[in-house]
């Protein structure tokens, strides 16, 4: 191994590109991305589906080829003999792959374990996910979120010193996602290095030590969960709505105390706000004055998905 | 420890998702088995149709006719009405009609001449018959009938159908299989693997090795049990000819998967690959029934010599070495498929 590996980022990309070209239409899936994930951090990836997620994830990790850019793994790089190296360090879960249906879960654990060099038991990874019952089941018989959760399992059993999940969660109920999160939160604790994608905000927020918000393959932001809120210049939100067929211009509650950016969805308002107490009483105040009446009224916290929408007027879910 | 390393590990789970299929086991151990017992009862000449049946058209002579073949135990001769013998003949019912002119004596023989049946039928009543009313032979002669191990139909059928397992195993067994990794994305989440590529394809390639022969032997040993079919070459050279088709096949399914994203497309490949093998590689009934201009793009195709030389080993006792056309087909269709199989392969 080499010093860079050890004291440098666990993975770097600079002016990564991605072209998709077919006939005289030409997509760039990956527009020039850069990006740092630290030893020991879970970085997440966020972004709406088809925002270049997964391309620049399966560039990371050596399946697909750049169209230009240039990337390190562990201090090493894809394609100068060390491919294979690499890979007996890096554990992965793609999105939408599917194990064999008539393995247990333990022989597929046992198959995986093969190819790596060094590693874990199969009990142990078995132990990490939570599957110790189901050991002997077919996978055909698991839930998505087990067959998920064998999914890491596969990924864990070669000891990695990176691991890639991608959208390791999508397409599950919520008790199974939340089993995962634990299962991954795990992982923190014992200081793995992670790079996760996914498209919903509560996952990145709860999962991620820093977040870069990818849209149409470019980091639109980067840095913590708590930074990228805090930049919207507060971290509540108020909600009103009003009675009758009123509808003021927005723009008329920007002087409301303590008031940073205000939205209009729908019949909707909405105040970001660093302090409701002060921000309530004046809107209640400003809204007599105009003669207005309320029809509801609520805060919440400012999350990932107001920043999404801050930055590019649409949610994650429609983008 | 050789149970650690990815090759055994590959080869052990490939075996494992074999034997759980049940439908696997059923269209490799099964189907053929159905097929040799079914078809070896049906085409087995010692209990054979033997007894032919022929009409003679009522008339006045018509009883003549039954009771001087009366003592002959091959012929079952019924008295029908012209009408009804003609319709039977045309369904073919009965292969023969008989019909006496009552004026002129004249006798008429109606079959079909394209059923192999009819006529040696025509030529056996009408020489009873001549006999019965007086023609002397010009010479004596007797008839000694060969249907001795070797020679019957299963005998023929069965090297047909261990060749047709060789070609089903290596186009669904390699082909199919691989398929169903691309759809479910394992063959990009063994590529995000240290494992080799090279590990992989031996591996899967080995597997197919595996699991032939417990098939064939299975086949081969049902057949000797129940129809006493004879092994008159060496069993050497029948494993080393059938792995070499094996090989040989598995590369073809290796090809036929190459490229394929989708289930369906790869199972309508297989079947058209399948196709003109089935039907003109002599599977269930000799190539050369085909017209002669067919004939060089029948030899050329590796199933028909695939089997040409199992049937020269089994039934002739043909050796290994001897089988120079079958193995240079085999081995240019194998290796031909291997190299453009590894250059168009898609892996992710």
């Amino acid at each position: 191994m080499s010093a860079a590996a050890v004291n440098g980022p666990a993975l770097l990309c600079r002016q990564l590109y991605k072209r998709y070209e077919s006939g005289d239409k030409a997509v760039d899936a990956v527009n020039g991305l850069d990006l740092e994930v630290r030893p020991g951090e879970c970085f997440g990836l966020l972004g709406p589906n088809g925002a270049g997620k997964t391309t620049t994830v399966e560039i990371l990790e050596g399946i697909l080829e750049p169209t230009s850019g240039e990337v390190e793994v562990l201090g090493m790089r894809w394609g100068q003999g060390h491919d294979r190296s690499i890979r007996q360090q890096l554990g992965i879960t793609l999105q939408d792959s599917r194990l064999h249906d008539r393995l247990t879960v333990k022989e597929t654990i046992r198959l995986y374990r093969s190819f790596y060099e060094d590693g874990i038991e199969v009990r142990k990874a078995l132990e990490q996910v939570g599957l110790e019952e189901k050991a002997d089941s077919w996978v055909v018989k698991l839930s998505g979120g087990q067959q998920q959760r064998l999914a890491v399992a596969t990924a864990l059993v070669g000891h990695p010193k990176l691991l890639f999940l991608d959208e390791p969660t999508t397409g599950l109920d919520p008790q199974a996602r939340r089993q995962l999160w634990e299962v991954i939160s795990e992982l923190k604790r014992e200081g793995s290095t992670i790079l996760l994608t996914t498209h919903y905000m509560d996952e990145a927020e709860k999962l991620c030590d820093r977040v870069a918000i990818i849209d149409h393959g470019e980091i639109i932001a980067q840095g913590s969960p708590h930074e990228l809120v805090s930049r919207l210049g507060g971290e509540h939100i108020v909600i009103f709505t009003l009675l009758e067929e009123a509808s003021p211009d927005p723009t008329r509650f920007e002087s409301v105390d303590a008031v940073s950016q205000v939205d209009q969805e729908g019949d909707s308002y909405m105040l970001t706000t660093s302090h409701p107490h002060r921000t309530i009483p004046a809107l209640l105040a400003a809204l007599q004055e105009d003669g207005l009446q309320l029809a509801s009224l609520t805060t919440r916290h400012v999350n990932l998905e107001d920043v999404f929408v801050s930055l590019t007027g649409r949610h994650l879910r429609d983008a | 420890m050789l149970d650690r390393t990815p090759f055994w590990q590959l080869l052990v789970s490939r075996a494992l998702m074999y034997l759980r299929e049940p439908e696997v086991i059923f269209w490799t151990y099964g189907f053929p088995l159905i097929l040799v017992v079914a078809l070896g009862l049906a085409f087995n000449t010692d209990s054979g149709r033997q007894v032919q049946e022929f009409a003679v058209v009522d008339g006045p002579i018509a009883d003549n006719v039954v009771s001087s073949l009366q003592d002959d135990e091959t012929f079952k001769v019924t008295v029908l009405p012209r009408d009804e013998a003609m319709q039977r003949l045309r369904r073919n019912q009965i292969l023969v009609v008989m019909e006496i002119d009552p004026q002129s004596l004249r006798v008429t023989y109606h079959y079909d001449p394209s059923n192999p049946e009819s006529r040696p039928l025509r030529m056996a009543v009408n020489d009873a018959l001549q006999r019965a009313s007086g023609r002397e032979d010009s010479f004596p002669a007797r008839d000694e009938h060969v249907t001795a191990p070797g020679s019957r139909y299963v005998d023929f059928l069965v090297p047909g159908l261990i060749g047709m397992n060789i070609m089903m195993g290596g186009m669904w067994g390699i082909g199919f299989v691989i398929v169903d990794m691309r759809v479910r994305n394992q063959m990009k989440r063994l590529l995000a693997t240290p494992v080799r590529r090279s590990t992989f394809l031996v591996a899967t390639l080995s597997s197919r090795v595996m699991f032939f022969l417990p098939e064939a032997a299975f086949l081969l040993a049902a057949a000797w049990l129940i129809f006493g079919i004879p092994i008159n070459g060496s069993v050497w050279a029948i494993f080393v000819m059938a792995l070499i088709g094996v090989l040989s096949f598995a590369g073809l399914g290796l090809l036929t998967a190459s490229r394929a994203k989708r289930l369906e497309s790869i199972s309508g490949l297989i079947n058209l690959i399948m196709m003109p093998m089935w039907i003109a590689s002599g599977i269930f009934f000799s190539a050369s029934r085909f017209p002669d201009f067919m004939q060089p793009f029948i030899q050329a195709l590796p199933l028909t010599q695939l089997i040409n030389a199992l049937r020269a080993i089994m039934l002739e006792g043909a050796p290994l070495m001897s089988q120079t056309l079958p193995l240079a087909v085999l081995a240019a269709w194998g290796g031909a498929s291997y190299l453009v199989a590894l250059k168009i392969f898609r892996w992710g």
